[in-house]
């Protein structure tokens, strides 16, 4: 024990740093922050810290090469005595990551932590929010597979669009003209070397304003943020009614972290690792790429937004969302902390939180997107068979192999790109659906070319079908009463 | 006098010093940009596109849609698959031909040709082609991209070589305007 004391002196002798660790690990903090709400800082830090670790132990193994990559991640998958699990550990901790760090971000807007004089540390913590998203972007095409080759792509698409220098940035991004050996080495830096380093860099200033500035209080509604009065207030919390952060406030963080780090390691054990999925030839086209859980509601609104609209919002938006969150406490840095005293933060909040949560959800299931083979693979339900006429099956024969089905639903299968068609006749006359059908429109294609008039007369037969057996079909009374026919005999 | 005459003496070697290590930044730094750009400033020449075999023209036969995969022409060792390229050829009539890029126009997802129905379509985000390639539905904004080809002894040549992108798009031609 002497020993173990006298060693310890004679490196602090040298370090000289006993006496600031342990005022750093007993500064007095405001009583009501010992609290659970204030864990998730220090969790964000420790699932970087298992990224660092995971990472390296990766980079032994990992071949950053686009013709070796898919083949180093099969071997760490399956060759490499639990390579999927550091492979799983890594992949489920960024996800973790991503998703802490959104909680903290929140938990820190509604706490109105970011006002006076904490501006900076919140314009840092956006800043480590981009680097975060920037670590799981470029991770994801570590995992060079083909949802990697054609994510490139989108990213490339996008780039592309940007104004005079579009073309310049997409080579710049891929390295060359192509996606290829240059695009994998150029996010490889990106992942393991660049942006890990600045991530570095900011949590380090990040923490070290945290420390000199104190943490955030616990807020009271009423108690107001003022320039010239919250430092002296601040400081008579904690020195006056505070409480050491070592260790009164420390055991939650910890044993958060410790919770979090097991979170992961069973998702890890019991979902096992990410991929890889396809190898990445662009020749093989039998794909449908998916970009990683935190990017899915980006995926989805790409399909929502009208084509004249596109590029300005992709291009536009995330700057303005930047600029906003980097300027938010400079507008914001006085007054009320309380979320119960805010409530359009906490409606902000609760927009963003559903738009985000609809639109992942949305790209879960693509439902702009055309069901490939729907046509060969999704029957058409027997009740719409029954009792139809030669013509009418013969259009039900057409309504599948001209792919209809792709993108109309019948009986809740099939695509749903366009309407479901299953009571299409109230809706729509004959006329209209011969009408809709060879001249398409309203987002759909023009199908006159692509199919012969005995092949139109049958698929609108069919369709004509298409209606609850107690409702009669959508006609057109003045075609009736022009042609002097009798209501039910569209035929004149 | 003499103290203040070392301090400048010194504060003017720090000038120095700081100007010299100034000279040899920017000394190194034009190398670096220049390296760093080099995916930039390549493009500049016409050298990543070529003319390029898509093999004889009877593997293409007339009225239909055919599913191609060349090399690209500038590929590094460690390319591995990456560097195979696919495009849809479309014989037109037997004399006329249109070859377009697997990319959709939207963000670049790989289009699929279903011959019954005569449209492209895109699995990402829904976009659809008709069987020219002009746009027939969904979020692109223009018809596929199209490379230029020629037939030479018998055989289809693309000028291809780099990844089509909305944003730079010159060498390939816009598909018709959509007749919907």
């Amino acid at each position: 024990m002497r020993l173990i004391q006298k060693l310890g002196e004679w490196f602090d002798l040298r370090l000289q740093l006993g006496t600031p660790i342990r005022e750093t690990a007993e500064h007095p903090v405001p009583r009501e922050t010992a609290s659970w709400f204030y864990v998730f800082g220090s969790a964000a830090l420790t699932c970087f810290m298992l990224q660092v670790v995971t990472g390296i132990l990766l980079a032994l193994i990992y071949v950053p090469s686009a013709g070796e990559a898919w083949n180093s991640l099969q071997a760490l998958n399956h060759s490499i005595s639990l390579g999927w699990f550091i492979r799983a550990l890594h992949g489920w901790g960024s996800n973790f990551m991503v998703a802490i760090v959104l909680i903290h971000m929140v938990q820190v807007f509604l706490f109105g932590a970011y006002k006076f004089p904490r501006e900076l540390t919140w314009m840092v913590g956006v800043l480590l929010l981009l680097v975060t998203l920037g670590m799981a972007f470029t991770g994801q095409i570590m995992r060079f597979d083909q949802d990697a080759y054609w994510g490139l792509g989108i990213g490339a698409s996008i780039a592309s669009r940007v104004p005079v220098i579009g073309p310049w940035a997409v080579n710049l991004m891929l390295g060359g003209p192509i996606i290829a050996g240059a695009t994998l080495s150029r996010f490889f830096a990106l992942h393991v070397f660049v942006v890990p380093g600045l991530l570095i860099v900011f949590v380090g200033v990040h923490l070290l304003m945290v420390l000199k500035l104190g943490i955030n209080e616990w807020p009271m509604p009423g108690r107001i943020v003022r320039r010239d009065t919250y430092l002296q207030e601040y400081r008579e919390l904690t020195h006056k009614q505070g409480v050491p952060f070592v260790p009164n406030a420390v055991w939650k963080d910890i044993l958060f972290s410790g919770f979090i780090l097991l979170a992961i390691s069973v998702c890890a054990i019991y979902f096992g690792p990410f991929g890889p999925s396809g190898q990445p030839d662009p020749t093989i086209i039998q794909t449908a790429p998916r970009p990683d859980f935190f990017f899915l509601w980006l995926y989805a609104l790409l399909s929502f937004l009208p084509p004249s609209a596109e590029t300005p919002i992709l291009l536009i938006g995330p700057a303005i969302a930047i600029i906003v969150l980097l300027a938010l406490p400079l507008v914001a840095g006085e007054g009320e902390k309380s979320w119960r005293r805010r409530p359009i933060a906490v409606l902000t909040i609760l927009l963003i939180a559903v738009a985000l949560g609809t639109l992942t959800h949305l790209g879960q299931y693509t439902p702009w997107s055309p069901v490939m083979d729907a046509w060969s693979s999704e029957s058409i339900p027997a009740e719409y068979l029954q009792g139809r006429t030669a013509l009418e099956r013969q259009g039900a024969l057409v309504f599948q192999a001209k792919q209809c089905h792709n993108c109309h639903s019948l009986d809740d299968k099939g695509g749903q790109r366009g309407p479901a068609l299953d009571s299409v006749a109230l809706r729509l006359t004959e006329d209209q659906l011969i009408h809709q059908v060879i001249q398409g429109g309203g987002n759909m294609p023009a199908y006159g070319k692509n199919l012969s008039p005995a092949e139109t007369t049958a698929l609108v037969a069919f369709l004509k079908t298409l209606h609850p057996a107690d409702r009669t079909p959508a006609r057109d009374a003045s075609r009736a009463l022009a042609l002097g026919a009798s209501e039910d005999s569209p035929h004149p | 006098m003499s103290t203040e005459n070392e301090i400048s003496r010194r504060a003017m070697l720090v000038k120095l010093g700081v100007f010299l290590n100034g000279v040899v930044g920017v000394v190194l730094a034009v190398p670096i940009v220049r390296y760093l750009l080099s995916p930039v400033t390549r493009e500049g020449n016409t050298r990543d596109e070529s003319w390029l075999s898509l093999g004889g023209i009877e593997q293409f036969p007339a009225g239909q849609t055919r599913l191609a995969t060349y090399r690209n022409p500038v590929v590094n060792s460690w390319d591995g698959q990456t560097g195979d390229v696919a495009c849809w050829v479309r014989n037109v009539d037997g004399q006329h031909f249109q070859v377009f890029a697997i990319n959709c126009a939207h963000l670049g997802c790989p289009v699929r040709w279903f011959q019954q129905s005569n449209l492209f379509m895109c699995p990402c985000h829904g976009g659809a082609y008709y069987q020219d390639g002009s746009r027939a539905s969904g979020p692109p904004e223009r018809g596929l991209f199209e490379y230029s080809y020629k037939l030479e002894n018998g055989k289809l040549l693309i000028k291809a070589g780099e990844m089509p992108t909305p944003g730079r798009a010159a060498n390939t031609k816009p598909g018709e305007t959509t007749c919907a």
